[in-house]
């Protein structure tokens, strides 16, 4: 067993998910499952392999750094559950 | 009227050329079709009756002046993944509310721009993860394909299930639909439809909602291999949006389906002979390799050692990569929101309440393995596995031109059996995942029947931008097995409407 309630909290915080105290249990129990699963790629010798960091072998593409598009506020706030004159509205965060 | 639904995507180009129909008349009977049958699948998660007419219309005329495109007329349906200007977008998750994309996302534009006609927004799991369209905020999408002899409701495979179950049931001519791990070949191979996952990079991801970035891309579920290759040259394209996407100009795919498979190298990876395979399976396989080899084809055993990793190596990149890609779900900018005391309060219970379970558990794995601690001992590991993946491959191409397994390791399973069980469902990816792994192109192509009377598929896999081959060896596999269709068309419960 790889993970205890403890922890599966500590990353449910993390990850920004509130668990409630059954959900933490089971979830013990899952994610231990499958990290216990994926241990068997320590039977592999990966001691001549760079981690792949893309997939296809290509270099970045780049384009000119100039402004190419903007002025759509409405676009971006149109979806927000809460805006006023343009800013998302949150709760407060500084007192 | 209904007869015009059964219509292949080549058949009905041919028919709205000819002028025997009208772009209008094709369109109406789909939209009756999806009318009376989406109520007992789920396939249609939104449909857009008075768009899909308003484009026949154009269709015709352009149509009547000679001034046809590629797609013109064609209906098509699109899965809920991808972001569609002005009609809500939701990847089937409860996070993303009603969200309405004020964008097009570059594969369904090029669609449009090809002259395809928008029927609807189709059913998948959550987030794309999912192998049996289970984990869906609107609920599941049930096969049109059923055992012999049964009513059970079998699931039309994941994560695109409202892709593969309205193509096999005639509810539209073809389907967008996207694939990180197998997520257009599995529900494709137990559909009896033919499913395309393109080289990573021959699609634009813009606009796609995004599950791992390094695995994702999007490709058709079609009624048959030439409607694949149709679609798929009209969905293909380099976009400046998606930096990943290769600037390399599509093929005309279609052009040379019919030249066979003389002369070409087929490898049978000897690692895909798992030892809990059904012989079915197995029969399934050996007939798809005689197919090649009585088309000319020469056939051998090649290895590729690290097969059995692939599956594990995947459940730690993807969900790494899911749980920085659904960092962007807070409850502030867009979609549904979930009010807490504070700020932090406000992100945590807008994510309990707007992820599922699946969804929580990936991007909990996720977070754990990018963790300090546990990067180097989990993400690093599976990252340096995946370039042995990899390096499996580009040895096995330097032997053959092309790769035959099962798609599947078994046929459809009946909704419930498998969702209580993560690592049970994951191993329905088993032979697909691989190909994510290391960004190669694969195509499953409906091959027979199993003894429940449902379908399974083929795979085969290709190198990289090999696709072209990828459709000639497929066709000749379709020439031989035949098409698939299921048997009763039970689901046409609703009376046509007006």
């Amino acid at each position: 067993m790889e993970i205890d309630e403890k922890t599966v909290r500590r990353i449910a915080h993390l990850a920004r998910i509130r668990v409630t105290d059954a959900e933490a249990k089971a979830l013990k129990k899952e994610l231990s499952g499958i990290l216990d699963w994926a241990k068997q790629l320590n039977e592999v010798d990966t001691s001549t392999a760079e981690p792949m960091t893309r997939v296809t072998p290509m270099t970045l593409k780049r384009r000119t750094d100039v402004v190419n598009d903007g002025e759509m506020a409405d676009a971006i706030v149109k979806n927000a559950p809460m805006s006023a004159n343009h800013f998302f509205l949150v709760p407060k965060v500084v007192e | 009227m209904s007869d015009l639904a059964k219509l292949t995507l080549a058949e009905a180009r041919a028919g709205l050329a000819a002028r025997r129909f009208s772009a209008v008349e094709l369109t109406k009977a789909l939209l009756a079709a999806i009318q009376q049958g989406n109520d007992a699948l789920n396939a249609y998660v939104l449909t857009t009756p008075e768009i899909a007419l308003k484009q026949a219309r154009d269709s015709d005329k352009r149509l009547a002046k000679g001034k046809a495109r590629p797609l013109e007329g064609l209906p098509i349906g699109i899965k809920d993944l991808y972001c569609t200007k002005g009609l809500r977008t939701t990847a089937c998750s409860n996070i993303l509310g009603e969200f309405i994309p004020t964008y097009e996302s570059t594969v369904t534009q090029n669609l449009w721009d090809a002259g395809a006609v928008m029927l609807g927004k189709l059913n998948c799991d959550e987030f794309a993860m999912g192998s049996s369209n289970e984990t869906s905020r609107f609920g599941p999408v049930v096969s049109p394909w059923r055992r012999h002899g049964s009513n059970v409701a079998l699931v039309p495979g994941g994560s695109s299930g409202g892709s593969s179950a309205a193509v096999a049931a005639d509810l539209c001519l073809a389907a967008t639909a996207t694939d990180t791990g197998g997520s257009i070949r599995q529900p494709a191979a137990i559909t009896g439809t033919v499913g395309v996952k393109p080289t990573y990079g021959r699609c634009s991801r813009w606009g796609i909602v995004a599950f791992a970035s390094s695995l994702d891309q999007a490709g058709p579920i079609a009624k048959t291999v030439r409607d694949a290759a149709i679609m798929l040259r009209h969905m293909a394209s380099a976009d400046p949006k998606d930096s990943t996407s290769v600037d390399a100009p599509v093929p005309d795919y279609e052009a040379g389906l019919s030249d066979g498979v003389k002369g070409l190298k087929v490898g049978v990876p000897k690692e895909y002979r798992v030892d809990s395979m059904p012989g079915e399976i197995e029969d399934l396989w050996r007939r798809g390799i005689a197919w090649l080899r009585a088309g000319g084809a020469t056939v051998r055993e090649v290895s590729l050692p690290h097969t059995k990793y692939a599956l594990p190596a995947y459940y730690i990149v993807a969900p790494a990569e899911s749980s920085s890609n659904l960092a962007r779900y807070d409850g502030v900018r867009f979609g549904a929101r979930e009010p807490g005391a504070d700020l932090i309060g406000t992100y945590e219970a807008t994510r309990a309440a707007g992820f599922g379970a699946e969804v929580r558990r990936r991007v909990l794995i996720g977070t754990y393995v990018l963790s300090a601690g546990y990067y180097d001992a989990y993400y690093l590991k599976a990252q340096k596995v995946r370039t042995l993946i990899r390096r499996d491959f580009d040895t096995a191409f330097g032997e053959v031109d092309v790769l035959i397994t099962p798609t599947t390791p078994g046929p459809a399973f009946g909704i419930g059996e498998v969702l209580g069980d993560p690592i049970q469902m994951y191993l329905n990816d088993i032979f697909t995942v691989p190909v994510n792994m290391a960004g190669l192109p694969g195509i499953s192509v409906p091959a027979g029947l199993s003894s429940e009377g449902t379908p399974l598929g083929l795979q085969l896999i290709g190198p990289p931008f090999g696709e072209a081959t990828l459709f000639r060896a497929a066709q000749v596999i379709e020439d031989a097995a035949g098409r698939f269709s299921p048997p009763e068309a039970w689901w046409l419960t609703r009376r046509p409407g007006k």
